[in-house]
């Protein structure tokens, strides 16, 4: 036992690469399961959920047009980073969630797995997903999945990292960006998770990162018309209507599928729901 | 075809066809043709549906279009007398059928063919420049067509070197379509590109221009001895051609599709895009042709079946 | 010389054309709780006939039809079985094709070589191609055995009646649900022709179930909690409005709204395919198309000639009566959807585009628009970003590919995309950045049921056609 005063963080947002405090200069205290304090969390105003768009949108192009690729290996340079910070994410999540620290290490190790996962289907969910079109005339043509776009994403509100890791990771593997409001009393590693991310060669504004009030940002992301798609699995109950109702304003795709056994082999179904099909035909002729 | 004065290379193209050079970045620079797309077109228009008077007004421009053809080894000048006297009075049951544009015979038969229409505003169109090949060298091709316009032809369907256009001798075709157009004097130059060797609808819109920048007064498909012979698509293209350069130039020029236009229902399918392609000013013989023989039969079958208003049979007609 | 083609209609007997039409509940043509509707032939302005519309109490009863319709038969059929009934609507089809055909240009306007050629094939190759995907669906890629939804409730548009009935009832039947449809108010009749095709290949009673009538029905409708799932073709604000509707229902939904299509012309492109590919792409069922190429973009390089073409190739189309095989052109579909092409055309004027609008005689009788291009067209313009759904066509330019693109993606839209160029690598290039679900490569307004189809931002969500449309239908 050392008697050095240890230096604690300072939780940031992640916006475009950098982490601010919120431009609100608010921020909200977080507890530990039992309600000890942990530290200080930024509490993200509309003001920057608009910051945090504008940035998800000026790195759409680059990330959206990398190679599949490059995108596997980004995302799997996530899950080495994050294996190198296992021990900080096991502490945390162990506060945040209140378990154990065996189990908590158990959902840190399913965190990295998922990135590892997902970093693998990068270059394979369009030829799972696209197709050749065998149409009757002298055409070629073929379907793509394509990224929707910028992707708002209320992580969930209990699974801290690996809920986080699960709803995140499909979107951007397949070349979305991202918005996250983490969860709202557990926001912790994923902050720390930035720190990773912006460690991992993810471009920044690629993943951005609002601690804050999940209520108080939701309306403004599922509203903001430059969002392309959102994904509601942390919104609270109460509020699912009201913000597929905003979401239809710029008729933005909504996964609203209920929370599910994050431990559980996830599927491809969240790298679909953020995919476009683009068909293009072309003639056959000399 | 009078009304038809051709120069060659006006001033807008002289520098297309300055040299090899020029001439070659001029036709690979002309817009490609996308085959699907012209197929489609041509295949759209074709289900136009062209019903009673307007009907027999194709017809009888069809025949007045005709350039009624014998171009056989066995040919003899029986055989081209008896076409000579179908073209004058198609269907002598009906005098009020349009006589047919011309005949189109080999140069030894041409003296026999003027005899034959003497009196007649019938035109006299021979093939030479070693039809259909092509394939001899420029001094024989030139002497066939002068012996041709000596014997009194009016018009001459000579044949391009496609050899030479294949291996992108562009200049070597443009030189000999201008030679032989000089030994045409006053006889009108139709020129057959053979498309159906040219295998592409790029090569048939490069060859259309090669054509019209030497100076044919038609630019024709084929020679009929080689398949396929016309198709609506390639006939497509030409048109356009026709009607690009009168855009560029003023100037009207003739597309003639020859071979495998057998009935009535093509003729009028080329009509069709005659009238929707290259525009109306071309409905005239002085711009448009059938290379055909048996059509001619068909074309006079249907008329009769027009104006009688029940079906015809071929007995009705004169099989010369 | 002047060669008129002589009138040459198809006869309007095949039609078949009856005074009243029925509802369609349960396997029974029955009257309808709600105001009669009268069909008119816009070219014409004659009513053709009656028809009835569905009350709210028709619409639970259809829906109840098609619940228990899905309960106890389609739900648990399996899959061949399903498929065959599916081939008998797709051969029934096409045994009726003439009839289809005039009865769709009668009730729409549209000439009857699109209906004859277009719609009506198109719409038997639909139920066709899905029949066989009924008993396949554990191979489409969605996991082991996927489920259908349950009861579908559809509203289609008036632009392309039978087909997009086709487009929306073949895969929902085919993945196992059961359907209620709702056709548009003003082109009711082929559906229910389509009704009478379900009844006689004996599909069990409430599987399909079509009802006309007017917006009311079709909110009733996608708002009846007794539907799973919504599919919707129309505009993107009555998208909206049911997006926002069935916000927390937890009700699937897809929609394929409007489009605003940029069709690109780079200078080496096959221009006089891009001309008919522009005339195509706007002039296509009188532009009534959402992924309409209404927006041409081309190069300033080129665009003169091209649009001397264009318009050489603009005066030849032939607009007149829908019923004549040689019409190009047919009627708009209703009076409200000529006055908006008007205002709209108005507002082009107004705003400093230059208006050319095509020489060809047009019918004083009925509605008609005659093809109309507008030069000097700038972004800012209402038509540069209002669907106009009619034949009228803005032209803009552009000097690069990246201006090209800016410009082409720049509308909340993303339906289709056009791109003209001989230069492989170019059409590559341009169709990974245009931000559309259909790109036409050197070609316009190309559909089959093999090839997904639907649109990215508001252009909305999901697709049909292809593997990828099953989504729509399954529990997946």
């Amino acid at each position: 036992m050392s008697d050095r005063l240890t230096v604690s963080k300072t939780y940031k947002l992640y916006l475009g690469g950098a982490f601010p405090r919120s431009e609100s200069g608010r921020t909200y205290p977080v507890t530990d399961a039992r309600g000890r304090f942990l530290a200080n969390a930024a509490q993200a105003s509309r003001k920057d959920v608009r910051e945090a768009v504008v940035a998800a949108r000026a790195a759409f192009g680059k990330w959206s047009r990398a190679t599949a690729y490059n995108r596997g290996q980004v995302l799997y340079r996530v899950a080495e980073m994050l294996e190198g910070r296992r021990e900080q994410f096991c502490a945390e999540v162990a506060a945040g969630e209140g378990v154990p620290a065996k189990r908590a290490a158990a959902l840190v190790d399913a965190a990295i797995d998922r990135w590892v996962w997902y970093a693998g289907w990068t270059d394979k969910v369009a030829t799972v997903l696209g197709a050749a079109n065998p149409v009757a005339g002298p055409y070629f043509s073929f379907s793509l999945p394509e990224p929707t776009g910028v992707v708002g994403v209320l992580a969930p509100q209990g699974s801290s990292l690996l809920g986080l890791v699960s709803v995140l990771a499909p979107v951007i593997a397949t070349g979305n960006t991202a918005v996250v409001v983490t969860s709202q009393d557990r926001p912790l590693p994923a902050v720390t998770l930035a720190e990773v991310l912006a460690t991992s060669d993810v471009p920044g504004g690629v993943v951005n990162v609002l601690t804050g009030h999940t209520a108080e940002l939701a309306p403004w992301l599922a509203a903001h018309a430059d969002v392309n798609a959102v994904d509601l699995v942390g919104a609270p109950q109460e509020l699912r209507a009201e913000l597929e109702r905003a979401a239809a304003g710029s008729v933005k795709r909504v996964l609203r599928s209920a929370e599910p056994d994050w431990t559980a082999e996830p599927g491809i179904t969240r790298l679909r729901a953020f995919l476009e099909t683009k068909t293009v035909w072309h003639p056959m002729g000399v | 075809m009078s009304d038809v004065q051709t120069t060659a290379a006006p001033p807008e193209f002289a520098d297309a066809t300055r040299d090899d050079t020029a001439l070659r970045r001029f036709l690979h620079g002309l817009p490609g043709v996308d085959q699907v797309g012209v197929e489609q077109r041509a295949a759209g228009l074709a289900t136009r549906s062209i019903k009673k008077d307007s009907k027999l007004w194709a017809i009888d421009t069809a025949i007045s279009m005709v350039d009624l053809t014998t171009l056989e080894g066995a040919d003899t000048e029986g055989k081209v007398r008896s076409l000579c006297a179908k073209a004058r009075r198609p269907d002598p049951d009906f005098p009020d059928v349009p006589q047919v544009g011309a005949v189109c015979v080999y140069p030894d038969m041409v003296a026999t063919a003027v005899k034959a229409l003497d009196g007649a505003d019938i035109g006299i169109a021979s093939v030479a420049t070693a039809f259909p090949s092509g394939r001899s060298s420029l001094s024989i091709k030139l002497e066939d067509t002068r012996m041709a316009v000596e014997a009194g032809a009016t018009e001459i369907d000579m044949v391009i070197d496609r050899g030479a256009f294949l291996s992108g001798k562009y200049m070597r075709v443009f030189e000999e379509i201008r030679a032989v157009k000089a030994a045409c004097g006053s006889a009108h130059l139709k020129v057959i590109l053979e498309t159906g060797e040219l295998a592409t609808y790029d090569n048939v819109r490069r060859a259309s221009w090669l054509a019209l920048l030497a100076g044919g007064d038609f630019i024709k498909t084929s020679t009929g001895k080689v398949s396929p012979a016309a198709t609506l698509p390639v006939t497509h293209v030409m048109l356009q051609a026709v009607h690009d350069w009168h855009a560029a130039t003023g100037e009207h020029r003739g597309v003639k599709p020859a071979g495998g236009i057998r009935t009535t229902k093509d003729a009028i399918r080329y009509l069709v895009a005659v009238h929707e392609v290259a525009g109306p000013a071309w409905l005239d013989p002085h711009l448009f042709r059938f290379g055909a023989s048996s059509l001619l039969n068909d074309l006079l079958m249907q008329r009769r079946t027009q104006l009688a208003g029940h079906y015809s049979g071929p007995d009705y007609v004169t099989v010369d | 010389m002047t060669w008129d083609y002589a009138p040459a209609p198809e006869s309007r007997a095949i039609a078949n054309l009856k005074p009243s039409y029925r509802m369609f509940l349960d396997g029974q043509f029955v009257e309808g709780g709600g105001e009669p509707l009268k069909s008119v032939n816009p070219a014409t302005e004659e009513v053709l006939a009656e028809v009835s519309t569905a009350s709210a109490a028709d619409v639970d009863r259809a829906v109840k039809a098609a619940r228990r319709a899905y309960d106890k038969v389609w739900g648990r059929m399996p899959g061949a079985e399903r498929a065959k009934y599916i081939y008998r609507i797709a051969r029934m089809i096409a045994e009726r094709a003439r009839e289809l055909a005039v009865l769709e240009s009668l009730d729409n306007g549209k000439p009857i070589k699109e209906s004859r050629d277009v719609d009506v094939p198109t719409a038997s190759a639909h139920f066709f191609y899905h029949a066989g995907w009924a008993d396949k669906l554990d191979y489409a890629g969605y996991g082991p055995g996927p489920r259908p939804l349950g009861v579908a409730g559809q509203v289609i548009p008036w632009n392309f009646p039978l087909l997009m009935a086709a487009w929306k009832i073949a895969p929902a039947l085919a993945c196992g649900n059961t359907v209620v449809l709702k056709p548009a108010e003003t082109t009711p009749l082929t559906a229910l022709v389509l009704a009478e095709i379900i009844q006689q290949a004996e599909l069990p009673p409430g599987v399909v179930n079509i009802l006309p009538g007017a917006g009311d029905v079709g909110a009733e409708l996608v708002n009846h909690p007794g539907v799973d799932k919504v599919a919707f073709t129309g505009s993107t604000e009555v998208g909206k409005v049911i997006q926002r509707s069935l916000a927390g229902t937890g009700k699937k939904l897809t929609l394929e709204l409007g489009g605003k299509a940029a069709n690109v012309v780079f200078d080496d492109a096959p221009l006089d395919q891009a001309v008919e590919g522009i005339v195509n792409g706007i002039f296509f069922n009188q532009g009534h198309v959402c992924c309409a190429g209404s927006r041409l973009l081309v190069q300033e390089s080129v665009a003169d000639e091209l649009l001397a073409k264009l318009r050489t190739r603009v005066s030849t189309l032939r607009v007149g009566d829908p019923l004549d095989k040689n019409t190009d052109v047919g009627a708009i579909n209703s009076g409200e959807q000529l006055a908006r092409i008007k205002e709209l055309v108005a507002s082009g004027e107004s705003e400093g585009a230059e208006r050319w609008t095509s020489p060809c005689p047009v019918p004083e009788k009925g509605y008609f628009f005659a093809p109309t291009v507008f030069a000097n067209v700038s972004q800012a313009m209402r038509i540069a970003r209002e669907e106009i759904f009619g034949p009228v066509l803005s032209v803009l330019t552009f000097r690069t590919p990246d201006e090209a693109v800016a410009k082409a993606n720049n509308t909340p839209y993303g339906l289709s995309a056009g791109i003209w160029t001989e230069k492989g690598s170019r059409i590559l290039w341009m169709a990974d950045r245009m931000r559309a679900g259909v790109v036409w490569a050197n070609t316009f307004n190309r559909f089959d049921p093999t090839a997904p189809f639907g649109g990215y931002q508001e252009s909305g969500f999901g697709r049909e056609g292809g593997r990828a449309g099953l989504e729509a239908y399954l529990d997946v």
